[in-house]
């Protein structure tokens, strides 16, 4: 029997009972989709992080930082540690030569140390105001849309120039996107917690790669029918929402001065004994090739074992550290996800294989028929194997149909940070999955049928 | 050679710890050609020998061979094979598929051999002519007489040519009338040179055709010409053979 006219007979009778054969493939349908959805949600929530970490300044990044914890077996040298200090910032500079751009950080939480940035009787709160180098536009993949960073001139001179992000803009000069024109505050005059700034630069508005796709639909949108208020685009709400949208928005909300204008101003003003805290709250820097990132790390060690008299008042923070993290959550998210898809799988299965049984005792006298006028036990075997195959792959094609209905209802009703993406290897994957269920369901069914004696069978009713 | 030799088959069953023997050492040469009636009373193993026979069952002793083959060892496919290629069967509950029409239920054997939908079509048309159904092609089965559907299942017999058809009592199920145009069939297709081997325990049926075998308790009994000799047929077929001599 040639398998053309196999499948047709198979397709035959799975029609002649739609309602039985629809209800079989719902297990087959809510398996496949599932496993589609779910590895799509999967491979958002990685764009989502991918991109992230690229907005952190990728992988090459190392983050010393200062750690007031000393290790248990260190207490009691507390009042030794001598934090992290520009002298580390020199030794690392002459010391480590497979890092770069090393950058000393002072870090000022905006809402924890009460910074208030006012421009006449508007207020902002940002979330951090950094004294830093210039170094830093590269490290935290920073830029400049409107003015300058500042620069070594400045930060030796102290200058009281800032470098702000959108949201600080938008705060204080008014929102584009409520106001309909944009403002660029380069060259104004603002107090932070009193003291006068100058604006000499603005970062670019950071998004993420939908939020950045949704402004241009609004646009395109606006274009095409522009509404009478003009070319104001529709609200969005808070932008950047979700785990890896925080990093968007932290950058959005930072104020950047140089570093001798934060000791000078700021520090000074907070150490105990009104001298300047000389502490820096981190130092960045790059390694010069993320091969080599182990023995950068070890010479990184090196000199601050010796910079710390072995104190350990410090610690590391590659992005591999956060990737690592990000990789275990996708992998565990993974995890749950097959193992629903795979229960959704193997019930659909067992569905088939009840269905098949049934089947098959209901027409021992058809199969009696078919043997007797020459069918050998494989074509039985093949017709039983090909309806449960022809059920299992119906039912995994419309799975498909429903993951993408579900994926674009759940990106539609719930937009998040990180769209869900369907990938040709998932579906592919999930209908490879749908067959070798049918065929492993049609399996006990299909030997049954084919080892029926073609006597008894047809005696049988 | 004969076209079916039968040797010492004997075909025993066991139930609850009683031995059946339903045959016991059949031995009987079939010729190209032949039309032959076997009779017997209800029991005696007429349908055991025809399962036999058509290769549906395999008997517990003895051999046998069909055009040449032996089938006292064939592998079940190859059982298959020669049910489909060189056998043709005719149940006495017909045994048609209800689902499939008409014509669909004459291709089945052709399916199973890998013939061409296209020269399937051909095939059953042509086996629907010799019964005279040719207009029913797309009727099912459940839209036809007794009578129409064992013509059915005689063109499904019929359709892949085979060395011989085997009839088990094909007009058991119908009445007189109608069995009668069955019979008919029969005659005309032993006319057109086909062997057939055809139960019944209806005597007169039994003395319409040249050759006769009566079995009794799964022996077959040697006395079948006498007893039937001399004896007239109420059944006046048109065609019907001259009796043996
Ligand atoms: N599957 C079976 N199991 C046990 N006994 C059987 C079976 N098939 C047939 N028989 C026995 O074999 C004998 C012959 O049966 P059968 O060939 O059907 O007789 P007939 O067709 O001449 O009426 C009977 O006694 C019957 O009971
Ligand atoms: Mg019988």
């Amino acid at each position: 029997m040639n398998l053309l006219d196999t499948i047709l007979v198979g397709i035959k009778e799975i029609w002649a009972h739609k309602f039985r054969s629809m209800l079989t493939m719902l297990g087959i349908i809510l398996g496949v989709s599932s496993l589609v959805a779910m590895s799509a949600l999967v491979k958002g929530m990685e764009n989502g992080m991918k991109e992230a970490l690229v907005a952190m300044g990728g992988l090459e990044k190392v983050r010393v930082e200062a750690q007031d914890d000393l290790p248990v077996y260190q207490k009691h040298l507390a009042d030794q540690a001598p934090g992290l200090l520009m002298q580390d910032v020199h030794a690392l500079q002459s010391g480590a030569p497979l890092i770069e751009n090393v950058t000393p950080i002072v870090e000022q939480h905006g809402y924890r140390s009460r910074i208030n940035i006012t421009y006449r009787n508007k207020l902002a709160r940002p979330w951090r105001i950094y004294g830093t180098w210039p170094g830093i536009l590269e490290l935290e993949d920073h830029r400049i849309e409107h003015g300058r960073m500042f620069n070594e001139i400045d930060n030796e001179m102290a200058r009281s120039v800032c470098v702000i992000g959108v949201e600080i803009r938008n705060d204080l000069f008014g929102d584009p996107e409520k106001t309909g024109k944009e403002i660029i505050p380069v060259g104004e005059v603002i107090q932070i917690n009193g003291q006068p700034f100058t604006i000499v630069g603005m970062f670019e508005h950071y998004m993420t790669e939908k939020e950045r796709k949704e402004k241009e639909l609004a646009r395109l949108e606006a274009l095409k029918n522009p509404q009478p208020q003009g070319g104001v685009v529709r609200d969005k709400g808070r932008s950047g929402s979700g785990p890896s949208g925080y990093v968007f928005r932290l950058k959005n909300n930072s104020v950047f001065i140089p570093l001798q204008t934060m000791m000078i101003q700021f520090r000074a003003a907070a150490g105990a004994d009104e001298t300047a805290d000389p502490k820096l709250s981190g130092i960045y820097m790059k390694v010069k090739d993320i091969s080599v990132l182990e023995t950068a790390l070890q010479q990184i060690r090196n000199v601050l074992q010796v910079s710390h008299n072995g104190i350990e008042d410090w610690t590391f923070r590659t992005e591999e550290d956060l990737a690592d993290g990000i990789q275990l959550t996708i992998a565990n998210f993974r995890m749950s996800g097959v193992i629903i898809a795979a229960i959704a799988l193997v019930v659909g299965g067992i569905g088939i294989m009840n269905i098949m049984l049934a089947s098959i005792s209901e027409r021992v006298r058809e199969i009696g028929i078919r043997k007797a006028v020459g069918a050998t036990t494989s074509d039985i075997f093949i017709q039983i194997i090909m309806e449960s195959l022809v059920i299992a792959l119906l039912g995994g094609f419309m799975g498909l149909g429903v993951s993408v209905a579900l994926v674009h209802s759940i990106t539609t009703f719930t937009p998040t940070e990180n769209n869900p993406v369907i990938t040709i290897e998932a579906m592919v994957f999930a209908f490879a999955c749908s067959a070798m269920v049918g065929m492993i369901a049609g399996m006990i069914p299909a030997i049954k049928a084919s080892k029926l004696h073609p006597i008894q069978a047809l005696k049988y009713d | 050679m004969a076209l079916v030799e039968l040797r010492e088959i004997r075909k025993t069953y066991h139930l609850g710890g009683e031995t059946i023997h339903a045959l016991d050492g059949v031995t009987l040469d079939v010729q190209a050609g032949d039309f032959t009636s076997i009779i017997g009373p209800s029991g005696s193993g007429k349908s055991t020998l025809m399962h036999i026979l058509g290769c549906l069952d395999s008997p517990t002793s003895g051999s046998m061979s069909l055009d040449g083959v032996n089938i006292h060892d064939a592998t079940p496919r190859e059982l298959a094979k020669i049910r489909g290629e060189k056998i043709g069967f005719v149940f006495q509950f017909f045994n048609l598929l209800p689902k499939l029409n008409v014509a669909q239920n004459v291709e089945l054997p052709l399916i199973y051999q890998g013939i061409s939908s296209r020269s399937r079509k051909e095939k059953s048309m042509h086996a629907l002519k010799l019964v005279g159904l040719e207009d029913r092609a797309k009727h099912r089965p459940s839209q036809l007489s007794g009578g129409q559907q064992q013509r059915v299942a005689i063109a499904r017999a019929l359709v892949n040519d085979p060395r011989i058809i085997f009839a088990d009592e094909p007009t058991g199920n119908l009445d007189s009338h109608t069995g009668e145009m069955i019979l008919e069939t029969f005659c005309k297709l032993h006319q057109e040179g086909r062997t057939i081997m055809l139960v019944t325990h209806d005597p007169e049926i039994a003395a319409l055709t040249p050759q006769k075998i009566e079995i009794r308790d799964g022996k077959i009994a040697l006395d079948v010409d006498a007893k039937l000799a001399g004896k007239e047929s109420r059944f006046k077929l048109r065609g019907s053979p001259e009796p043996n001599p």
